[in-house]
C-alpha cells in the first residue's frame, strides 16, 4: 500500500500543484449507479505548505469519463438528451466564412465579457477550465458569464473538459499552472475540431475557432492546426456588426501605441510591499474619495480602531497617483512641513487631451497657490499603491476629439469624482450627444487619463428615458429585467388558492376589508378592517400581502429581491423589487379577489387600548380599494352608512386617539416638502407640479401601520432575541441641532432639544406673528438635523430606540411588496406563530446583519435616486416654463451664497453672489447669526426674498436650476425684475 | 477567494462524479492468516483494514458476560500516516472511542449474537488512509471480515455517507466535500430488509430535506451491498478452487 509521506524539503513547493501519480489499478470491481460506462481513475497529488511551515501532500481522486457530450446539434455520436449549440452557427465574418463555434480562453472572457454579452455573439463553448479560472479571478465576471450561459438564446455551452477522458491533461514537470490551463484549452479545442470533423458532410464544414489574446498560446495553437484568432482580429472581422469593435476592451499591448513613453505617475508598489508597510504602520489603508469640486484633490478615509477614523488629504496629480473614486488604496503621509489645507477653489478638469503638458504647469501653480493660503493644515499624504480597484461601468458623455478622423476620444463621466477616460471608437459622431457607458480597462503610468472601452449607449442626452437610466445606474439601482431563472420561481398562472394553502390559514374572506392608498397605486400591500365585537370592543385588523408565501428562501427569486432590497419609485416610473406578476397582481390586495395575507388583529376598547393581539396567516377578500381622497369623502359623507364606511369611521376614530397618544409620548412630526408632478398622459412630461397634500386618511393608515410594526417588532424580538430584524433611529448628537437653534434664535424662538418630546413640544409652540410659514420652515430644518434610520439585527446591537417615533422597538412589516426587510420580518413572524418553517440563514445573526447592511445601502441609494428623479423632472418642468419669478425663504446662509426654498414647488436653490463672470461684491459672513451682508443688505435665515428661476443648460450633463435675486434690490447683485415670463402664468404669480 | 464549487451547474462534483455516483470500491477478503476473519477495503482513497477474532470466550473482565448472547467488542483506530498531516493518535481518544461505539451498535444489530451466548467477538478496524467517509468504509470492511470469519449475520451491513448541497444529495462524500461545510449524514443499512442499523448526523439540516437525504443514502447503501456481494462470491470461488471442492 502506498503511504502518504511527509515531504522533507519545504521550501520549493509553495502551493505548487502538480500531478505526480497515476494509479493504474486493476479494475477489479466498479460500481456506478447511473450507467455502466468506462471510467478511468486518476489521482491528483499536490504538495501544500501549511501555516506552521510543514508540508502536506494532498491526494485527490479525479475520475475521467466518456459520457460528457459535446452539446452540438450536429453531432450524432454523443448520446445527449438536449443540445445547446446550433447546427447552423453562422455569423458573417471576413475570417471565417463557415459556420463555427467559438472557444474563448480565460483572459478573453475576463476582459471581453462586454463583447460576449452582446446578443450577436452566440454558439460559444465555455470550457470548464476557463469557467473555473474566471471563478477564481473575478467574481463579478463569473456571475455575468453564468447569466449568459443560462440564457437560452445565447447558445453558450459549458463543456466539462477536465473530466472527459480525451481532454484531460496532466501538468508536466516544470510547467506553470497557467501554461497547463492554456494547454488544456488547446487540447479541448483540438478534440472539438476532430469531433466535429466526423459530421463535416452534413454541416457545411462546421468548425471551432479558438479566441486568445496571448501570442504564445496562439502560436502553439497554430502549430497544432487549430483555427485561432486574436479576439480583436475576430471581432473586427464581423462584417455585419462594426459597432461591436467599440465594446472591445483595450489589451495591454495596445496601450503602448496610444501614449507617449513619458512617465507621468510614480510606480505603484507591489501588494507585498504595501502589506508590509501597512503592518509596520508606514502606510495607511483607506477608501479613496475624490473631491466633487476639485479634480486635483481627494481624501482617503482611513477606518481606525473602533470609532477613531481619520481622513488623509491628497493633493496634486502625482500624489493622487491614478487612484479612482472608491478604490481601496495605501497612502503614505508626507512630512508635517508639507501638509496643506484643503483648497476652497473649484477646479474642473476642462482641458482637452492634446495638450497634457500645458495643463500640467497650470495645475502646479494652483496647488502652489493653495499651499500659500494654508490656514488649518490637515494630514496630507500620497497614494503609493492600489489595494483594490472599485471600477464599475460609468455613465457619461463623449467629448469628441477636434481631429475629425481620430478614433480616440475623451469621455467625461457624469459623476464629477471620476476622472475622464480615454476610449477608442469609430462611431464618435453618432455617440456625440448621447449618454454612454464606459468601463475602465487600466491606467498605465505614462498616461494622463485611464484607458477604457465603450460598453453601450443609453440614448440621447436630456431625453427622459436616458436620464432615468443614467440616474439608476449612477445610484447603483439594479433595474434590469428579471432573469429567466428568477421568473421560473413565479407561481404558474392561472393561480388559485388551493386547499394546501388553507391548512395553516384563517379564512377571513367574510370580513369587510378595504385598502386605502395613493391614486394610481397598483402594488397594494396593506388593507384594514374594523368591526364591533359582541362584547362591545372593537376588532381591528391590518392585513399585509403574504409575499413570503410566494418568495421561498434561497431561490433565485429570493436572492434577486434580497439584492434589490427595495422598490424604487421615480416620478412616473417604478423599479420593482419583485416581478410584476407578484407586485401588481398576486400579492397586491386588490378589491374583490381572494388574496393571501398576513394579518395582525387586535382587540381594542373604544379608548384604543390594545386588549389582545394575535397574528395569523389568512385569506382575505378586499371589498374596496380606495384612494385617500375617496376614503376621506366616504367618512365625511354622512348619508353613507355601508359596512366599509362604518369600518373606515371606526378606524379613523381610533387612529386619532392613537396619534394623540403617540405625540404625547414624544413622537416627532417633521416636515419635508414633497412634490407631485402631474404628468401628461401622452408624453409623460410633467405639466404641473404641486406639493403633496396630507389628509386625515393618510395619517389613519399610517397610525395602524405603525401600530402593526411595533406589535410585530415586539413579537419577533420576544421570540428571537438574537436574530430579529429591527429598525432603529438613533438620537442625533446635540451638535446637529446647532443650525436649528441659531435659526430659531434669530426669530427669538427657543427650541429645546434635550429629548424628542422637548423638541416636539417646542416645535409645536414655535410661532411668529405674521409669518404662518415659519413653523413649517422650522420643521424642515429640524428634519435636516436627524440621523438616518437603519435596519439592524437584534443580536448585534443593544440600542433599539426609534427616536422619531418615540418607540422603544420598531421594525418594518407592512410593505413586503416593496421592501425586502419586511419579507424577512414576515418569515420570522411566521416561524414564531408556527405557520412556516425556518431555515439556517434566518437564524444566523451575522448573515442577517450583512443583509441589513445591503438593505440600508439600497434604501439610501433609492432615496438619492428618487431625489435625483424629482430634480430632473423639476428641470423638465422649468424647461417648458421658461423663466419664472417666485417668492421664497432663505433656508441657509453660506459664505458666498444663500439657499432659497420656494414653498410652491418645494424647490431649493442656491443664489450665488460671486459668479465666475462678474466681480465679487463686498461680502461679510457672520458665523454666529448666521448672516451674510452684501454691500448694505444683510440676509438672515427665514428672510423672504424674490427670485427668478430658470434652467441653466449650458452644461448638458449637469443641467441645473439657476436662481437669481430680484428683491431685495442690491446693485450689482440682483437682476432686474422679470423681463421674460409667459403671459399665461401671470395670474399664478400674483397669487 | 472563492471556495470550492462542490456541484457544478453541469452536475459534476469536484472529482468528476455525478451526484449519485459512488467512488470506486475495491476489496479483498482473508488478507491475514492468523486472524479468524479479515478484509481490506478501499473506497476511493479511503482505505481500511478490518480484523475479526472470535467468537471466543470472554477475555478480561468476566463481569461483562451476557448470558443470552455474545458481546461485540469494536476498536477503531487511525494510522499516524492516514491524514494529510502526520499525527500520533493515542488509543482511546474521544473520536475513536465514539467511532468504536458506533461500530459496536451497528454490528450488534447485524450479527446474530444470540447464537453465541457467553462469548465475545472482537472487531478491530484501522484506517490506513482517510479521504472522507471513514465510518462507512469501516463498516463495509468489517462486514467482509465478519463474513470471512464465518460468523452468521442477518444481512450485509452496508454504510454510506450522503451530503446535501444545492438541494441535491451527494452520495459517498470525499474529504474535500466533507470539509466544505456540507451537512452530511451517515447511514448503515441492512439492505435486503431495508432496516437501518445506524443513522448519524451532526450537522444542521432542514427537516424537510431529511427524507430525501435518507432515501439517497439507502440507494447508495444498496449500491455498496452489490459490490460487497460480488466480492464475497468471488472470494468463495477462489477459496473453493484452492480447496478443490
Amino acid at each position: 500500500w502506498r503511504r502518504w509521506l511527509r515531504s522533507a524539503s519545504a521550501a520549493a513547493f509553495w502551493e505548487a500543484c502538480c500531478i505526480v501519480l497515476v494509479l493504474t489499478l486493476s479494475p477489479l470491481l466498479f460500481w456506478c449507479l447511473t450507467a455502466l460506462i468506462a471510467i478511468m481513475l486518476k489521482s491528483k497529488t499536490f504538495v501544500k505548505k501549511t501555516r506552521s511551515g510543514g508540508v502536506m501532500k494532498i491526494v485527490r481522486e479525479h475520475y475521467l469519463r466518456d459520457d460528457i457530450w459535446c452539446g452540438s446539434e450536429a453531432c450524432t455520436e454523443c448520446k445527449q438528451e438536449s443540445t445547446v449549440l446550433q447546427k447552423d452557427a453562422c455569423i458573417e465574418s471576413n475570417l471565417c466564412s463557415y459556420p463555427h463555434y467559438l472557444i474563448p480562453d480565460t483572459n478573453v472572457v475576463l476582459h471581453q465579457i462586454d463583447v460576449l454579452e452582446d446578443p450577436m455573439i452566440r454558439n460559444v463553448i465555455i470550457l470548464q477550465t476557463v469557467l473555473q479560472e474566471v471563478r477564481h479571478r473575478s467574481a463579478p465576471v463569473y456571475k455575468r458569464l453564468k447569466d449568459i450561459i443560462h440564457e437560452k438564446e445565447k447558445h453558450f455551452y459549458t463543456f466539462t473538459n477536465e473530466h472527459r477522458r480525451e481532454t484531460f491533461i496532466e501538468r508536466e514537470p516544470g510547467e506553470s499552472a497557467n501554461d497547463r490551463n492554456d494547454r488544456a484549452i488547446r487540447v479541448a479545442a483540438k478534440w472539438y475540431s476532430q469531433h466535429l470533423k466526423m459530421f463535416e458532410s452534413d454541416t457545411d464544414g462546421l468548425k471551432v475557432v479558438l479566441l486568445t489574446n496571448d501570442q504564445g498560446n496562439k502560436q502553439k495553437a497554430e502549430e497544432s492546426d487549430l483555427l485561432v484568432y486574436k479576439c480583436e482580429e475576430y471581432i473586427k472581422s464581423l462584417i455585419a456588426n462594426p459597432e461591436l469593435v467599440d465594446r472591445l476592451a483595450l489589451s495591454s499591448d495596445d496601450k503602448n501605441e496610444i501614449t507617449s513613453s513619458k512617465v507621468l505617475f510614480p510606480e505603484h508598489l507591489p501588494l507585498s510591499r504595501i502589506q508590509a508597510g501597512i503592518k509596520s504602520g508606514s502606510f495607511l489603508q483607506g477608501t479613496f474619495r475624490a473631491s466633487r469640486d476639485n479634480y486635483l484633490e481627494a481624501t482617503v478615509f482611513v477606518q481606525g480602531e473602533g470609532e477613531d477614523s481619520t481622513e488623509v488629504l491628497i493633493q496634486g496629480l502625482q500624489n493622487l497617483n491614478r487612484a479612482v473614486h472608491q478604490d481601496v488604496v495605501a497612502v503614505q503621509l508626507l512630512p508635517r512641513n508639507q501638509w496643506v489645507a484643503p483648497s476652497s477653489v473649484v477646479l474642473q478638469d476642462e482641458g482637452t487631451a492634446k495638450d497634457d503638458d500645458v495643463e500640467e504647469e497650470e495645475e502646479e501653480k494652483l496647488v502652489a497657490a493653495t499651499l500659500m493660503s494654508s490656514m488649518s493644515l490637515k494630514p496630507t499624504g500620497k497614494v503609493v499603491g492600489i489595494i483594490k480597484r472599485n471600477w464599475r461601468p460609468f455613465c457619461g458623455m463623449l467629448n469628441v476629439s477636434q481631429i475629425k478622423e481620430s478614433t480616440r476620444h475623451l469621455f467625461t463621466p457624469a459623476d464629477r469624482r471620476i476622472p475622464r477616460i480615454r476610449i477608442e471608437t469609430r462611431q464618435a459622431s453618432t455617440l456625440a450627444g448621447q449618454r454612454i457607458m464606459v468601463a475602465i480597462d487600466g491606467w498605465p503610468k505614462h498616461s494622463r487619463y485611464p484607458n477604457g472601452h465603450f460598453v453601450r449607449s443609453l440614448g440621447g442626452a436630456g431625453e427622459k428615458n436616458t436620464e432615468e437610466e443614467v440616474l439608476l445606474l449612477e445610484h447603483d439601482v439594479p433595474h434590469q429585467a428579471f432573469s429567466q431563472a428568477v421568473l421560473s420561481f413565479l407561481p404558474k398562472m392561472p393561480w388559485a388558492i388551493t386547499p394546501e394553502d388553507m391548512v395553516r390559514r384563517e379564512d377571513l374572506r367574510h370580513l369587510t376589508v378595504c385598502s386605502v392608498d395613493p391614486p394610481g397605486c397598483t402594488d397594494i400591500d396593506d388593507a384594514l378592517h374594523c368591526r364591533e365585537l359582541e362584547n362591545g370592543n372593537l376588532e381591528v385588523g391590518v392585513h399585509i400581502a403574504d409575499v413570503s408565501h410566494f418568495i421561498r428562501p434561497g431561490n433565485a427569486l429570493d436572492k434577486e429581491a434580497a439584492n434589490r432590497g427595495t422598490t424604487v419609485y421615480l416620478c412616473g416610473k417604478r423599479i420593482d423589487m419583485v416581478p410584476e406578476l407578484l407586485s401588481s397582481n398576486l400579492c397586491s390586495l386588490r378589491s374583490n379577489v381572494e388574496r393571501l395575507a398576513f394579518s395582525c388583529i387586535w382587540e381594542m376598547n373604544h379608548e384604543a387600548e390594545i386588549l389582545k393581539t394575535r397574528f395569523t396567516k389568512s385569506v382575505i377578500n378586499s371589498k374596496a380599494s380606495l384612494t385617500y381622497a375617496e376614503a376621506q369623502m366616504r367618512i365625511d359623507d354622512t348619508t353613507k352608512n355601508d359596512d366599509t364606511t362604518k369600518s373606515l369611521r371606526g378606524l379613523n376614530k381610533l387612529a386619532k386617539i392613537l396619534k394623540r397618544r403617540r405625540i404625547e409620548k414624544g413622537a416627532l412630526t417633521l416636515s419635508s416638502l414633497e412634490v407631485r408632478f402631474h404628468m401628461d398622459s401622452e408624453t409623460h412630461d410633467p405639466i404641473d407640479l404641486q406639493t403633496k397634500e396630507l389628509m386625515e386618511t393618510n395619517s389613519m393608515v399610517e397610525e395602524f401601520m405603525l401600530l402593526a410594526n411595533i406589535s410585530v417588532a415586539q413579537k419577533i424580538y420576544d421570540e428571537f432575541s438574537e436574530c430579529a430584524l429591527l429598525r432603529k433611529h438613533p438620537a442625533p448628537p446635540p451638535s446637529n441641532y446647532d443650525i436649528l437653534l441659531k435659526a430659531a434664535k434669530s426669530k427669538d424662538v427657543v427650541i429645546h432639544t434635550d429629548s424628542a418630546k422637548a423638541l416636539a413640544d417646542s416645535l409645536d409652540v414655535a410661532k411668529v406673528d405674521g409669518f404662518p410659514y415659519f413653523n413649517t420652515l422650522l420643521r424642515i430644518l429640524a428634519t435636516r438635523c436627524m440621523m438616518q434610520a437603519v435596519y439592524f439585527c437584534s443580536g448585534m446591537d443593544s440600542d433599539f430606540h426609534h427616536y422619531g417615533l418615540a418607540s422603544p422597538i420598531y421594525t418594518h412589516f407592512t410593505s413586503p411588496i416593496r421592501r425586502y426587510a419586511d419579507i424577512i420580518v414576515h418569515r420570522l413572524l411566521a416561524v414564531a406563530i408556527g405557520a412556516d418553517s425556518t431555515y439556517p440563514d434566518l437564524m444566523d445573526k451575522h448573515k442577517q446583519s450583512a443583509l441589513c447592511n445591503n438593505l440600508n445601502y439600497r434604501h439610501k441609494m433609492a432615496q438619492y435616486a428618487q431625489r435625483a428623479s424629482v430634480a430632473f423632472h423639476t428641470q423638465l418642468f422649468f424647461k417648458s416654463r421658461g423663466i419664472l419669478n417666485e417668492e421664497g425663504f432663505v433656508l441657509f446662509v453660506r459664505k458666498n451664497a444663500i439657499i432659497v426654498l420656494i414653498p410652491k414647488f418645494g424647490l431649493e436653490g442656491t443664489v450665488f453672489f460671486d459668479g465666475k463672470d462678474k466681480t465679487a461684491p463686498n461680502l461679510v459672513y457672520d458665523e454666529e447669526g448666521p448672516t451674510l451682508t452684501i454691500e448694505q443688505h444683510t440676509f438672515h435665515i427665514f428672510d423672504k426674498v424674490k427670485v427668478t428661476i430658470s434652467l441653466d443648460d449650458s452644461n448638458i450633463q449637469h443641467q441645473k436650476i439657476r436662481m437669481a435675486l430680484i428683491d431685495p434690490v442690491i446693485s450689482g447683485v440682483s437682476v432686474p425684475a422679470p423681463d421674460v415670463g409667459p403671459q399665461a402664468k401671470k395670474p399664478k404669480l400674483d397669487q | 477567494m472563492a471556495g470550492l464549487e462542490l456541484l457544478s451547474d453541469q452536475g459534476y462534483r469536484l472529482d468528476g462524479r455525478k451526484a449519485t455516483e459512488l467512488r470506486k470500491v475495491q476489496a479483498r477478503m482473508g488478507v491475514f492468516a492468523q486472524a479468524d476473519g479479515s478484509a481490506y477495503l478501499e473506497q476511493g482513497n479511503t482505505k481500511a483494514l478490518a480484523v475479526v477474532y472470535g467468537p471466543h470466550e470472554m477475555r478480561g473482565s468476566r463481569s461483562r458476560t451476557l448470558h443470552d448472547r455474545a458481546v461485540i467488542n469494536c476498536q477503531y483506530s487511525m494510522a499516524t500516516f492516514s491524514t494529510a498531516e502526520r499525527k500520533r493518535r493515542p488509543h482511546g481518544d474521544r473520536k475513536s472511542t465514539e467511532m468504536s461505539l458506533h461500530l459496536k451498535q451497528t454490528f450488534e444489530a447485524a450479527v446474530m449474537t444470540q447464537l453465541y451466548p457467553r462469548s465475545q467477538i472482537d472487531i478491530y478496524v484501522k484506517i490506513l488512509q482517510s479521504d472522507g467517509g471513514n465510518y462507512s468504509v469501516c463498516v463495509n470492511a468489517a462486514t467482509l471480515a465478519v463474513i470471512d470469519a464465518g460468523i452468521p449475520m442477518r444481512d450485509y451491513v452496508c454504510a454510506c455517507t450522503v451530503g446535501f448541497v444545492d438541494e441535491t444529495p451527494l452520495a459517498d462524500l470525499c474529504y474535500a466535500e466533507e470539509s466544505g461545510g456540507v451537512s452530511s449524514l451517515a447511514l448503515a443499512l441492512l439492505p435486503r430488509g431495508g432496516q437501518i442499523a445506524l443513522l448519524q448526523m451532526d450537522a444542521r439540516l432542514h427537516q424537510d430535506h431529511l427524507e430525501t437525504l435518507i432515501e439517497a443514502a439507502m440507494t447508495a447503501c444498496k449500491g455498496v451491498s452489490k459490490v460487497l456481494d460480488e466480492v464475497v462470491r468471488q472470494h468463495l470461488q477462489e477459496v473453493s478452487v484452492l480447496t478443490g471442492e
